[in-house]
């Protein structure tokens, strides 16, 4: 079931949200995981598998180092279920 | 009053999270009130275990702690930083030169339930499924350096692991880093959280439990001959040490002196039974009281360790007259555990808190369910309501006991 950005965008948003206490409105495509939204290593990795359950996708340990802003795990995301 | 030339040590401040409440005020009130914080565990797990109840916190720390927060600690962390935060506040510290401030926080067991619960995600859902922060919340030492970081402390924080006298050794460990001038300010105390089947069925198995599972709140009567076993229970408590100079500088209100420490090991054959002789209990009160330079005849009050179970209790009891000798007959005896049940590593800084706070107040609470006391004791147990202390200077013990032969005392004064 392929998703839209736009609603990927959101689903990804509430995960980081529940992880890390990070506003909804502050997730935005342009924001950096580690510059912007101050997520360290391991919330990463919680991240990472909380949007491998609920997209039903999976994300290889060496991708999510390429994983920089939260646009770039929107579009991996994206291609990865289309 | 100072009688030997150490550096004086204080108490400043508490914090704890207990069976009976959810913070040292409370739980004060509550064992003056002879309340027992031991419940049926309703849980579904729980129906089909030989001992189903348990000293179950009164507060769950998850609903106190922000949801981010508390989300990466195991609830042994949970708990301290709640009691660390409370024991702070209460100290009136605001800031603390960080390399002058150190931690002593300890366990019995540990991050157990982080542990589980993992293997547990592991089991269902595979390797890739474990959480990340499972090492940092399982360590022991993830309390201690919880509050360390909480507080910026910078002069070493540790994690004492004496399975029931694991609290108190990290009263000692305190005690000993401000002596030895290695810190003006430490953050003290023990931590447990381990609810789960497993630990309750393990201690089930060594009938080392209560089997009153048709009247909880009753099952822990030190003392009593109708014992039958130690009630397990969770929670924490915190405190602040200081130096004298440091706090009297400050202004600071001071509850108690921690004058002593004393601490022995049995070296014995048993991992897990009392020596019956109680010796190294008594020589663990005697290197307390000279290491706080008191006789035994300035002792008013013990906060015994005191468990319920059928030995213990008994070796308990010899240890302490042994050690105060004809003193004991000034020396009024209680078990708080007969109301909180046993915090296992919590246990020493919880009694801790009540020795320090029965001096500051001059009130001694009460062991309840003590209706029918074992023959040929030898102790004032103060039973029914809370009993008044004397005016004027008072030294007042706690002892804690550990599986593996661990003895620890502690003597407290009275400012």
């Amino acid at each position: 079931m392929a998703q839209s950005e736009q609603e990927i965008l959101a689903g990804l948003a509430d995960i980081v949200n529940e992880i890390t206490g990070v506003a909804v409105a502050d997730i935005a495509s342009e924001k950096s995981f580690t510059d912007d939204l101050d997520i360290d290593s391991l919330s990463m990795v919680e991240v990472v598998m909380a949007a491998e359950e609920k997209f039903g996708v999976e994300i290889p340990d060496e991708e999510v180092k390429n994983l920089v802003t939260v646009g770039d795990a929107v579009s991996y995301i994206a291609k990865a279920s289309a | 009053m100072s009688t030997n030339n150490k550096t004086r040590v204080v108490v400043t401040g508490l914090g704890a999270t207990t069976p009976v409440g959810g913070t040292a005020v409370s739980t004060w009130s509550a064992l003056l009130a002879g309340q027992s914080g031991v419940r049926t565990i309703t849980d579904e797990w729980a129906t089909d275990l030989p001992v189903n109840f348990a000293g179950v916190a009164a507060v769950d720390p998850a609903e106190v702690l922000d949801r981010v927060e508390a989300r990466k600690l195991d609830r042994i962390a949970q708990f301290a930083l709640v009691a660390a935060r409370e024991a702070w506040a209460d100290a009136g510290l605001t800031t603390v030169d960080p390399v002058r401030l150190g931690v002593s926080v300890a366990t019995g067991i540990g991050g157990a339930l982080t542990l589980l619960s993992s293997w547990d995600a592991m089991q269902k859902s595979g390797p890739r499924r474990v959480s990340p922060h499972t090492i940092p919340m399982l360590m022991p030492n993830s309390a201690a350096a919880t509050v360390g970081i909480e507080f910026t402390a910078r002069a070493g924080v540790h994690t004492p692991v004496a399975a029931c006298a694991s609290g108190a050794e990290s009263m000692a460990q305190g005690l000993e880093m401000i002596r030895s001038g290695r810190a003006d300010v430490v953050v003290v105390g023990g931590t447990e959280a381990c609810v789960h089947p497993l630990p309750l069925a393990a201690f089930a198995s060594m009938m080392a439990l209560s089997r009153r599972n048709d009247d909880p709140a009753s099952a822990s009567r030190p003392w009593d001959k109708g014992r039958d076993g130690f009630v397990f229970a969770e929670g924490c408590a915190i405190l602040i040490l200081e130096s004298f100079e440091h706090a009297q500088a400050r202004g600071a209100r001071m509850y108690a002196e921690v004058a002593g420490a004393g601490l022995t090991s049995d070296g014995s054959d048993s991992m897990v039974q009392p020596d019956p002789t109680g010796a190294g209990a008594t020589r663990a009160i005697e290197a307390a009281l000279k290491d706080a330079g008191a006789s035994p005849d300035e002792v008013v009050h013990v906060n015994a360790h005191a468990t319920s179970t059928p030995q213990g209790d008994i070796a308990e009891a010899l240890a302490i007259r042994n050690a105060l000798g004809s003193a004991i007959d000034g020396a009024c005896i209680t078990s708080t555990k007969s109301m909180t049940g046993h915090l296992l590593g919590a246990a020493g800084a919880v009694e801790s808190i009540a020795v320090v706070k029965a001096i500051y107040e001059r009130l001694v609470p009460p062991t309840i369910n003590l209706d029918d006391p074992e023959d040929g004791l030898g102790l004032d147990i103060v039973t029914g309501s809370p009993r008044t202390l004397r005016d004027g200077s008072i030294v007042a013990l706690n002892n804690s006991f550990g599986f593996g032969g661990h003895n620890v005392a502690l003597a407290f004064r009275s400012i």
